[in-house]
């Protein structure tokens, strides 16, 4: 084991801020109140709620009513999409979605297949963008939703949201967004491009994980996913999780007024990562290069050699990273995403992604580009592939 | 996913990696839908397996599952060898995750598969050989 530590799995999940921690603490034990009770110190974390909704409301352009505290990413995806389907099932039963959907856009999806509505699962380009055109074309008489993600969580690309949305209000379709990897990073604002509905996760931007919000503009109609008490302006039930949601607060707004700087920051980190990487003999980006990538995401594939092997010995140096391979996903399952832009399997299987964040140095970056090649050495002289390769079995 | 002591140990410093340029048996598998390989490359002498190396592209578990497999077999008689199971294997391991199970049988089939084919080229008789089709479909569900 080596003595340094580097986390390049910020996409997964990112520690919480001490600013954010400092803000939250005193809602488990001194402003323990239930908001929804009547005695005065209900006040205060009623208060402390509000104060949250319209932090979450300014980040994104919306209104502090349109803000709806949930309990993850996850619920405000399942929310929006059962939500807007099951409400408006007279309207019509055809949702438009992507391929390279997180699996909780994915997994709700298939379940209302198996509820009678039709899904229509967009593919992407190489770099994993959607096709606005193609987007306009899948809509027919009975389209009720289109759901397309703001930025992807493997391979980093931002989707064109802005020209998605001008589409789905001229053709008065809703839209919604998850936006659990855009929201803090990258600029979003839900009139300028015309967003229905938008999910958020705090433990994504360095807020506590299990609490996330979902933006219902004013207006749209949506069933309720949880049942129960009157909390959430009815919307959804259960006792608020206080302190999360004062930590989501205060996370979002910092995010948002740290973005711009750290954009610069980490897109130069990222930049320098990747280039570092290309140098490894048969690697390849997977995902786009520049603006329309998140400024904290690396995914490349390494041919020959296999993810969860790369990973194991990253950890043993000390580095925390991700991979899309089939033997990591625990249903040995490879990534859709990878996939969907058009690998093969055995290219998917020697994927790597690194995400960065505000811990993230230019010695981390120094450090991974000085242990990885090795690594990949190592793995590579073990591999009956890479044998082949070089007997000029395999053509690449 | 945690690994044992074991497996990581084998991962980290596997045994008998590469090739035997002169191995006079080869056993090549791949799991179709995982899309891993591994090759047992074996050196028998006087029914003995002399030497035994081997090359795999996989996960951790693959890897320590091929280093593990050639361990048990190094030294031993054919007969011996032919007995290798991955539950042996897995077990060696200190245990490997339900879902990881498979990549021991990788290594189970590629030492028979080289036994085989060794048997093949000393004009020897075929030995009988089941492949784990249950265990392949258990993991992956089809
Ligand atoms: C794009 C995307 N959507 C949804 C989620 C789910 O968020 P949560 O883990 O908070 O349920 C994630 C997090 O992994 C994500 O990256
Ligand atoms: S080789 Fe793919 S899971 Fe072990």
């Amino acid at each position: 084991m080596s003595g340094r530590s580097v986390y390049l799995d910020y996409a997964a999940t990112t520690y919480v801020k001490p600013e954010v921690l400092q803000e939250m603490l005193p809602y488990f034990n001194v402003n323990f109140g239930n908001p929804s009770s009547l005695y005065s110190i209900s006040s205060v974390t009623q208060r402390a709620i509000d104060r949250s909704r319209e932090r979450v409301a300014g980040a994104i352009n919306a209104e502090r009513e349109e803000i709806y505290f949930t309990g993850c990413g996850s619920e405000a995806d399942n929310w929006a999409l059962k939500g807007v389907a099951f409400a408006n099932r007279r309207r019509g039963n055809h949702i438009i979605t992507t391929k390279i959907e997180h699996h909780a856009i994915l997994h709700a999806c298939e379940f209302l297949e198996s509820n009678g509505f039709e899904v229509t699962y967009l593919p992407v380009d190489q770099y994993g963008f959607v096709d606005p055109d193609e987007l306009e074309r899948a809509i027919n008489e009975r389209t009720i939703l289109v759901s397309v993600m703001f930025a992807n969580n493997e391979i980093g690309t931002i989707e064109p949201i802005r020209e998605i949305g001008a589409i789905c209000r001229n053709r008065k379709i809703l839209f919604h967004t998850d936006a659990v990897q855009a929201v803090g990073h990258v600029p979003v604002d839900v009139k300028d491009m015309n967003i229905d509905l938008l999910s958020l996760a705090a433990h994504k931007f360095y807020g506590p994980k299990g609490v996330g919000a979902l933006y219902i503009k004013k207006g749209i109609k949506i069933d309720n996913l949880i049942h129960g008490g009157g909390q959430e302006r009815g919307k959804r039930a259960g006792t608020e999780n206080v302190a999360g949601i004062v930590g989501l607060g205060k996370a979002i707004e910092l995010a948002v007024s740290e973005m711009e700087l750290e954009n610069l920051r980490l897109s130069g980190l990222r930049d320098r990562l990747i280039t570092g990487l290309m140098k490894i003999p048969h690697s390849r980006l997977n995902g786009p290069k520049g603006f329309s990538r998140l400024p904290g995401n690396v995914n490349v594939c390494l041919r020959f050699i296999e993810g969860e092997s790369i990973i194991l010995l990253l950890d043993s140096m000390g580095v925390c990273a991700s991979s899309g391979s089939a033997c990591t996903s625990g249903s040995l399952d490879p990534s859709h995403v990878l996939l969907a832009i058009g690998l093969p399997h055995e290219i998917v299987h020697g994927s790597l992604r690194l995400t960065m964040g505000s811990g993230t140095t230019d010695e981390d970056v120094d450090y991974v580009l000085e242990v990885l090649p090795g690594i990949v050495d190592r793995l590579r002289e073990m591999s009956p592939l890479w044998k082949e390769y070089l007997r000029e079995e395999i053509k690449v | 996913m945690m690994y044992s002591e074991k497996v990581m140990d084998h991962f980290m410093h596997p045994r008998n990696v590469g090739e035997i340029p002169d191995a006079n048996g080869i056993g090549e598998v791949g799991n179709p839908v995982c899309g891993d390989i591994m090759k047992i490359y074996l050196k028998v002498e006087e029914n003995i397996v002399k030497d035994v190396k081997f090359n795999t592209f996989g996960c951790g578990s693959a890897i320590a599952s091929s280093s593990m497999a050639t361990e048990l077999i190094k030294g031993r008689t054919l007969e011996d060898a032919w007995t290798l199971t991955n539950k042996a294997v897995a077990e060696a391991l200190d245990g490997l995750p339900p879902i990881k199970m498979h990549c021991s049988v990788l290594a189970e089939e590629a030492v028979h598969k080289a036994i085989n084919d060794y048997r093949v080229s000393a004009g020897l008789q075929l030995w009988d050989y089941k492949e784990h089709d249950d265990i392949h479909a258990q993991v992956h569900g089809n």
